[in-house]
């Protein structure tokens, strides 16, 4: 029996659970002993010119070895040109803008003459030891003249203020067609509401932290990043150096969730710092620098329109967004586009238009996180649905039927240009109503509202899909290594950061080769092992990685059958692999065997290696439905969650274990951004949940048990039939739970909740709605 | 997130401590189990230049039964008062309610003394020491001091401590009527109370609904006049001024305040 598909325990885990994990700022490599610190110093203000920056005081200060401001950046090749990209016009063709945006909207490395955020790095000061750091960085003293801060989609679309004077604009890219007048024409009922998708922050258990050695003609670079080999050709391309002169290492990493793409200006600048002064320099930000220096994730403005007929069946539907990018365009003016794509989620839908603005913000940069732009979809589609549903009087789950795309239109074209390769939707629907006994909930539900109960029980519905390996073109890399010792090595371009790589490749080896999981290491994130790969996210890993390993294991497979043929003098036809015991045989002849030592070591000097480079023509599109019961509290707005059920149809599952734990963890961030997290910032731009007292993260406290029910269908694009499994939960939960939560008071009139759904949101609700209001 | 330099002290005794804090002048803080005081000082609002670690001496760390009363040493933990089996009997408001402080890594270095010396009106014990009607000790350079809960809580984060003296027992009388509760309003399960209401069979005390913990005067009057308890509630808010923050404005904790104390009459009323 295959391995695959089996509750094998992670391997990862007795190393990573017992203190046994090396993460940067653990290093204690010889090249760093003698390392001195980074602290950088940031910008309390939101929006200021800098006048002045003073730094005589802190250079005198104790360890202080330099004090470093954009003054002493000469030695950077200067910007990219002027790409034409600055507030222009995306088209409506498909083409999302290039990001991040050069000319005037270019992000400096250290601010130059003016701040755009409370958080921004201004200068570095760099000491012999941590904690004279942080009192040197005290003592530099920049004037600033503040600016009229810039917070808020309306406040940027004002304009009346703008970060980058000569774009002459704080939008920075413009998408999609202005509204087309007919589009609602025939629809029976039209429920139109503007709802927010509040700005999160990622909080990785790992912040960022990075380390750096020039030495010899080449550059050395440690980063907690999800992608090494990103990480070095930016690196190559902001410091004017040749790739092959740079070495970039991700040892363990304690999360990203899409935070740790590539680099941010901070680690650029402690590799340009090290080169600068010829010293090794380390740094590894506080909790407080990573809540507001990290990029955050999600701040979408949305208008959703939802039309169709009194029977249920949608028509149309259009979402217009505002995304706040924060102060600089980095990728957070790409996520709308994303959005955009996959607008009307699993329903078909006849008519569909979208349309997006992107600006720019006295606030920390957005940037991916758990979904990066389709948990906004989801959550979008899912509100309307159930506005939808209760204006016209019908079930929420017997509108999402009627409306699912049926399983015999499969490849689907939605209105929105995504094709969707595989799918169950109304299967994974049924599926879950069933397994949380939805009509007896309702029944429930029913029963207290006709008592009157205090406490109100609501059902929240979510049914998505969602878009994986998105740049699946661009592939991923694996070499593997069979050694005369009858191990294996795998070098992959993918990169683990919690994820479970080293079990999952190395059940790969063993369901190919019979080579036992214990005896195989997987080597990640070092680029002068690996120099060619792209790293982890979009829940592209083992549908582009984890193929690129089974790959070059049959490859590897195929140069052993002639070895072993060689060996055992038989034809290559005649050869068989035990895959349960490891060995080779001739076949009707079990007794003659050979073991992968024996056969390794007679390949000769090449020995049994093989290169993959895979690349696949076009994503997956992984689907599903989410049902939270909640329980409110109708005298003070607290929402306790009873259940979660889920289907979330990944494909077929390669390790039960690894796809439950990424769904536990992307359903616990999903209910976390319904009921509890938000980052604000008040009218001057200043952040007031800036710790982690105010920014609630959630407990397991807070959650019920997750109950998961199994649901596979392959996809076809790939030999493993995988989709991926990463970001469900954010985009399936969400909406879910802020469902349940606004059904649970929707007989007391409420239609609708923004998200986090506070407490305080909720009573403020029912009392507004009891008022007419 | 890294604190400016201070000299750290340790002291074996309580009067160990007294002539470290006489020597370390103003500038002097003590340290119990740095819930409070060390997030202030890495985030730089607190920058004492002195700590005096009295989080060691065992002489300070007791419950007890004495003259009718329950006396309590400053450095207990919440996790022991929260499992006391004697407080579980004879103060079953403050042992719970100590285990609704923080999370479990929170109540084993947390201590009750160093809860009611930093007076946030946010926290829970304030309260619940009020409605108690508890006396704290305290000992100083010019010897040692009982003052009533209701004297003690001076303001935010200010406390009828002088300079250099230490909180050093809580003296708690046995209650003559047993209902009681603890309503702890959160969002979730670690955090500060958005509102809370101890109640005491015929004392009730609100967190979170001022600059300390304040008694519900209005609401222990109506009771006692013999009101209705959702009746006598809804005085629940009078004479507060609650905070206005993200967790929650000031129409809406006057709302939970009602609300709770309600609850808090009923569930005490049902177990007395």
């Amino acid at each position: 029996m295959s391995i695959l598909g089996t509750r094998v325990v992670r391997t990862e885990d007795p190393r990573l659970l017992t203190a046994g994990g090396t993460y940067v700022d653990d290093l204690r490599v010889p090249e760093l002993t003698q390392a001195a610190r980074v602290t950088f110093v940031r910008s309390p203000i939101a929006h200021a010119l800098i006048t002045g920056i003073d730094a005589a005081a802190a250079r005198e200060a104790p360890g202080v070895l330099a004090v470093l401001t954009a003054n002493d950046l000469d030695d950077l090749p200067p910007p990219p040109p002027d790409d034409g990209g600055g507030g222009g016009d995306g088209g409506d063709g498909g083409e999302a803008a290039p990001l991040p945006l050069g000319g005037p909207w270019t992000e400096p490395l250290l601010a130059v003459d003016r701040v755009r955020f409370v958080g921004e790095p201004v200068a570095m000061v760099i000491t012999t030891e941590h904690y004279q750091g942080e009192d040197a960085a005290e003592l530099v003293s920049v004037d600033y003249e503040p600016l009229p801060p810039v917070i808020g989609a309306d406040a940027a679309l004002a304009g009346e203020s703008l970060l980058f004077p000569a774009a002459g604009t704080n939008v920075a890219v413009t998408f999609g067609a202005p509204a087309d007048a007919t589009t609602f024409d025939g629809c029976e009922v039209v429920v139109e509401r503007t709802i927010e998708n509040q700005r999160l922050a990622p909080v990785p258990m790992e912040g960022r932290a990075a380390a750096a050695v020039w030495a010899a003609g080449k550059l050395t670079v440690w980063v907690s990043t999800q992608n090494a080999q990103i990480s070095r050709f930016v690196l190559a391309g902001a410091l004017g150096l040749d790739p092959d002169s740079i070495r970039v290492v991700a040892p363990d990493v304690g999360g990203g969730f899409g935070a740790k793409i590539g680099l941010d200006r901070d680690a650029l600048l402690v590799a340009w710092a090290a080169k600068h002064t010829g010293r090794a320099l380390r740094w590894a930000e506080t909790r407080s620098e990573n809540l507001l220096g990290m990029t955050h994730g999600r701040a979408q403005r949305q208008v959703i329109k939802i039309g169709g007929t009194l029977d249920g069946r949608i028509l149309a539907y259009r979402l217009e967004i505002v995304q706040d990018t924060g102060a600089y365009p980095r990728m957070g003016g790409f996520l709308p586009f994303l959005t955009s794509l996959m607008a009307t989620g699993p329903y078909d839908i006849g008519t569909a238009e979208t349309a997006y603005r992107v600006i720019v913000t006295n606030t920390t940069p957005i940037s991916a996180y758990r979904g990066a732009g389709r948990p906004e979809a989801t959550a979008a589609v899912e509100r309307a649905v159930d506005l939808f549903a209760v204006e016209i009087g019908m079930d929420p789950a017997d509108v999402r039927r009627i409306n699912l795309v049926p399983p015999d239109k499969f490849p689907f074209n939605s209105p929105c240009g995504a094709v969707y390769d595989t799918g169950a939707y109304s299967a994974a629907l049924d599926k879950v109503l069933a397994g949380a006994g939805y009509q007896e909930l309702r029944a429930e539900q029913a029963r207290r509202r006709e008592r009157g109960d205090v406490r109100q029980l609501g059902i929240g519905v979510a049914s998505y899909v969602e878009i994986t390996a998105a740049d699946a073109a661009g592939g991923e890399t694996a070499r593997l290594v069979v050694h005369d010792d009858g191990t294996a090595t795998v070098y992959t371009g993918s990169s683990a950061h919690g994820q479970g790589h080293h079990t999952a490749w190395a059940m790969l080896v063993q369901a190919e080769l019979g080579i036992d999981m214990d005896k195989v290491t997987v080597v990640h994130g070092d680029t002068d092992l690996i120099p060619l790969g792209v790293g982890t996210y979009a829940s592209r890993s083992l549908q582009l990685g984890g193929v690129a390993v089974q790959k070059a294991a049959v490859d590897v497979r195929e140069q052993a059958r002639r070895v072993a043929a060689d060996m055992l003098e038989a034809s290559e036809s005649d050869l068989e692999l035990d895959v349960d015991r490891g060995l080779w045989h001739v076949r009707g002849d079990p007794e003659a065997s050979r073991t992968w030592a024996q056969v390794a070591g007679h390949a000769g000097e090449d020995g049994l290696a093989a290169s993959v480079n895979y690349t696949e023509g076009q994503p997956t599109f992984p689907f599903g439905t989410h049902l939270a019961v909640a329980e409110v509290d109708t005298e003070t707005g607290k929402a306790t969650m009873l259940r979660h059920v889920t289907v979330d149809d990944a494909g077929t599952v390669l390790s039960p274990l690894l796809a439950e734990g990424q769904r536990h963890g992307g359903i616990a961030q999903g209910v976390a951004q319904a009921l509890l997290e938000e980052m604000r910032y008040d009218a001057a731009g200043n952040p007031v949940t800036g710790t982690l007292v105010d920014y609630a993260i959630i407990t397991a406290a807070e959650l019920p048990s997750f109950e998961l029910l199994a649901s596979e269908t392959p996809a076809t694009i790939n030999p493993l039939g995988a989709k991926g499994i990463g970001e469900a939960g954010t985009i399936g939960a969400t909406p879910a739970t802020q469902n349940a939560v606004i059904d649970a008071v929707s007989h007391l009139g409420v239609r609708h909740i923004d998200m986090p759904v506070t407490p305080e949101r909720v009573w403020t609700a029912i009392s507004d709605a009891r008022e007419g209001r | 997130m890294i604190p400016a330099p201070f000299t750290y002290t340790r002291a074996a005794s309580v009067d160990e401590a007294l002539e470290l804090a006489v020597q370390g002048g103003e500038d002097a803080k003590f340290l119990a189990g740095g819930h409070s005081l060390l997030p202030l000082m890495k985030l730089r609002l607190a920058v004492p230049e002195t700590l005096i670690d009295i989080g060691r001496i065992g002489e300070l760390s007791y419950i007890a039964e004495q003259d009718g009363h329950i006396v309590i040493g400053a450095l207990t933990s919440h996790d022991a008062v929260a499992r006391s089996g004697l407080l579980g009997s004879e103060l079953p408001l403050l042992a719970h309610a100590a285990g609704q402080v923080g999370d479990p890594q929170v109540r084993h270095r947390g201590t009750i003394g160093g809860s009611l010396a930093h007076a946030d009106p946010a926290a829970d014990l304030p309260a619940v020491i009020l409605a108690l009607g508890a006396t704290l000790v305290t000992r100083g350079a010019s010897g040692s001091r009982e003052i009533p809960a209701g004297d003690f809580f001076l303001d935010l984060f200010e406390t009828a401590l002088r300079p250099g003296e230490l909180l050093t027992e809580i003296r708690i009388p046995k209650p003559h009527v047993t209902g009681w509760s603890y309503q702890k309003f959160t969002k979730r399960g670690i955090d500060w109370a958005i509102v809370g209401v101890a109640v005491q069979g015929g004392s009730v005390t609100l967190v979170n609904m001022g600059s300390t913990p304040l008694r519900a005067g209005a609401v222990e009057r109506a009771v006692a006049a013999g009101s209705e308890l959702r009746d006598a509630a809804a005085h629940a808010a009078e004479g507060t001024s609650p905070p206005d923050d993200l967790n929650g404005g000031r129409a809406y904790r006057e709302h939970l305040a009602r609300v709770l104390v309600a609850r808090g009459l009923e569930e005490a009323r049902s177990r007395s």
